[in-house]
């Protein structure tokens, strides 16, 4: 069995690090730095922690106004407050104006469990995906969030990372290449494509382990940096397969499935089937339950291979 | 038909007790879920429940009741058992608070709970809804009167600040907020934190008038909402001092109890002090 961690985990510890390299990071966070686990960096560097209360679009231009003094913020809230009650401040002054702020929330997708649909945001890679400029990333677990928290000081401009409450299988190595913008083939079969993002990826994988029992062979690609998405290594696993399925952790409009199928449908049109959360809102209930309730588990991720196969020509 | 029984401080305070120990047991059960905040609610909302608020638990949808918002949305056990405790619903739900199916939902969610007036859990939204249901009032010339419950960490959202203002530009008389100043928020107390002080002069300055009072004395909060329905012209907003996690000792006053369960042991202690 993996050891299980969460990717916020991950996230608190990488601004440690962060925060020795580079004195030019700050982090700004409301009334959340437990959770999202930023206080561990607010404790360690006092002077450059800003708790800024429960007031989200405040913190927001706060960082805007930070970053252009050449301050690297890194700006952390649950999704839904960071994406939602936020959007419009981070569309007009923080894209608008090319600052480079970093936004990294947690508590995304119904994995947050029993706080209720109020607090699961599915929605967030939709909201930050359509925003001109913004750089979207959604990393599968704990090893590979260190990799894209540190990826991001590196990047100039706008980015936002999705990260999760609960505990997550850790899958990737260490010494696992990482390259932002580019996607990672973890498995390699010529039936179907399964691409995959964040919490979805290990049943991706899992779900490609048991299709093979069955005589289909599935790539499985980490396709962690949902905007801008890897185009040559999608239309180069669709070339190989001729279907394709896209599988995430949020609704099915706007997110990682909208912006594989917008691809393929103009560049290389091959069968396409999405998992993801069709028109509802989450719930109460623990993360495992709530993955039945929304079809996001191996055995759904099989079936949609198997229609997606099925529709090939 | 309106439900205002008169109970007096003793029977409230019996009333609360309940409450409070439905509470430690729902959210042990659940297993999640913010005890500090609902304790420090309960006795506003007990006596603003038993004795001032008209509305009728037979009839949730009753056109003329008055319309109570819990803002600070985390709190909702505490409303959910007294929802319970009056009829709303069977009190065997509370058993099923935050589980998979259950009609209680982790935040408040109007569309599955009998007595709810509008979803919510995320802060800073409720004042705004607030006004709108006191203007709708007033454009029908209804009686009904709206109260709004926040949290004081809750009050740093911009958003309460613009309901504010505008509830006093349109003289919305028949909204009152309640606010829980527990002197905590998530991460540590108020002061430390975001500082909001002074709040009654910043109620003041928006126009409202303001009541201070300590918000576990029931003859004081009782009277509080007497003068803010007999305050006219402006919106009332009642400062409330309260203790977070009140009633039990070892939650009291303490940012660990924000928003984690009891364990069966320390629920068991907890339920013995409230006897
Ligand atoms: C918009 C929004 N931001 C953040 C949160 C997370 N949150 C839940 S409770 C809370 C602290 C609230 O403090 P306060 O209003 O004082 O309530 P209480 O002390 O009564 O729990 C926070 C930040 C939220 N629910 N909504
Ligand atoms: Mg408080």
């Amino acid at each position: 069995m993996a050891e299980m961690v969460a990717t916020r985990q991950a996230y608190g510890d990488a601004l440690l690090e962060l925060g020795e390299k580079n004195k030019d990071v700050v982090v700004l966070d409301a009334d959340l730095s437990k959770s999202t686990t930023t206080a561990k960096f607010g404790k360690k560097y006092p002077d450059r922690f800003f708790n800024m209360g429960v007031a989200e679009a405040n913190m927001m231009n706060t960082a805007a106004g930070l970053a252009t003094c050449g301050k690297i913020p890194f700006v952390s809230s649950f999704s839904i407050f960071a994406t939602g009650r936020a959007w419009e401040q981070i569309r007009n002054t923080i894209c608008y104006s090319g600052l480079n702020v970093k936004i990294v929330a947690t508590h995304s997708g119904v994995s947050v469990g029993p706080d209720g649909a109020s607090h699961q945001c599915i929605e967030d890679l939709s909201l930050m995906r359509t925003i001109p400029t913004m750089t979207v990333i959604e990393p599968c677990d704990a090893v590979e969030t260190r990799k894209a928290i540190l990826a991001a000081v590196d990047y100039k401009g706008p980015l936002y990372i999705r990260l999760g409450r609960a505990p997550v299988p850790v899958i990737t190595k260490k010494e696992d290449p990482y390259t932002m913008g580019k996607a990672t083939i973890l498995r390699t079969g010529n039936d179907v494509a399964i691409i995959a993002c964040g919490a979805l990826v290990v049943n991706s994988l899992a779900a490609a382990d048991m299709l093979s029992k069955e005589g289909i062979e599935a790539s499985v690609v980490n396709m962690h940096t949902v905007k801008p998405i890897d185009q040559e290594t999608l239309v180069k696993v669709a070339k190989q397969t001729k279907a394709v399925v896209t599988t995430e952790q949020h609704v099915l409009d706007g997110g990682l499935g909208s912006a594989v199928a917008s691809i393929l449908a103009r560049i290389f049109p091959v069968p396409v089937e999405m998992i993801g959360i069709d028109n509802r809102f989450g719930q109460s209930g623990e993360p495992d339950i709530l993955f039945r309730e929304y079809h996001l588990l191996p055995e759904d991720i099989i079936l949609a291979a198997k229609r997606a196969v099925g529709r090939k020509k | 038909m309106i439900n205002v029984k008169r109970l007096d401080t003793k029977s409230l305070e019996e009333h609360a007790k309940v409450i409070r120990r439905s509470i430690i047991r729902a959210l042990t059960k659940a297993g999640s879920g913010h005890p500090g905040s609902s304790l420090s609610a309960v006795d506003l909302l007990v006596a603003l429940y038993y004795n001032r608020l008209r509305h009728n638990p037979q009839q949730p949808a009753w056109p003329d009741r008055d319309r109570f918002i819990l803002s600070k949305g985390h709190a909702c056990p505490a409303l959910y058992a007294i929802l319970a405790e009056m009829g709303y619903f069977s009190t065997d739900k509370l058993d099923t608070l935050r589980q998979f199916g259950s009609i209680l939902q982790g935040h408040p969610c109007m569309k599955t709970t009998p007595g709810i007036e509008i979803s919510g859990g995320s802060l800073g939204q409720g004042l705004s809804v607030g006004l709108g249901i006191a203007l709708a009032a007033k454009l029908d010339k209804k009686n009904y009167r709206t109260y709004v419950m926040l949290g004081d960490g809750e009050i740093e959202e911009g958003q309460v600040w613009e309901a504010a203002m505008a509830a006093n530009h349109y003289k919305a008389d028949n909204l009152c907020a309640i606010l829980d100043q527990n002197g905590l928020q998530i991460d540590g107390f108020i002061h430390e934190i975001m500082s909001s002080h002074p709040i009654p002069d910043k109620w003041r300055g928006f126009g409202w008038h303001v009541i201070e009072i300590d918000g576990h004395n029931y003859a004081s909060i009782l009277a509080a909402y007497d003068e803010a329905e007999k305050t006219k012209g402006r919106p009332t907003v009642i400062v409330a001092k309260t203790v977070k996690g009140k009633g039990v000792s070892f939650m009291e006053n303490q940012v660990d109890w924000h928003g984690k369960a009891p364990s069966k042991e320390e629920s068991e202690r907890a339920l013995a002090e409230l006897t």
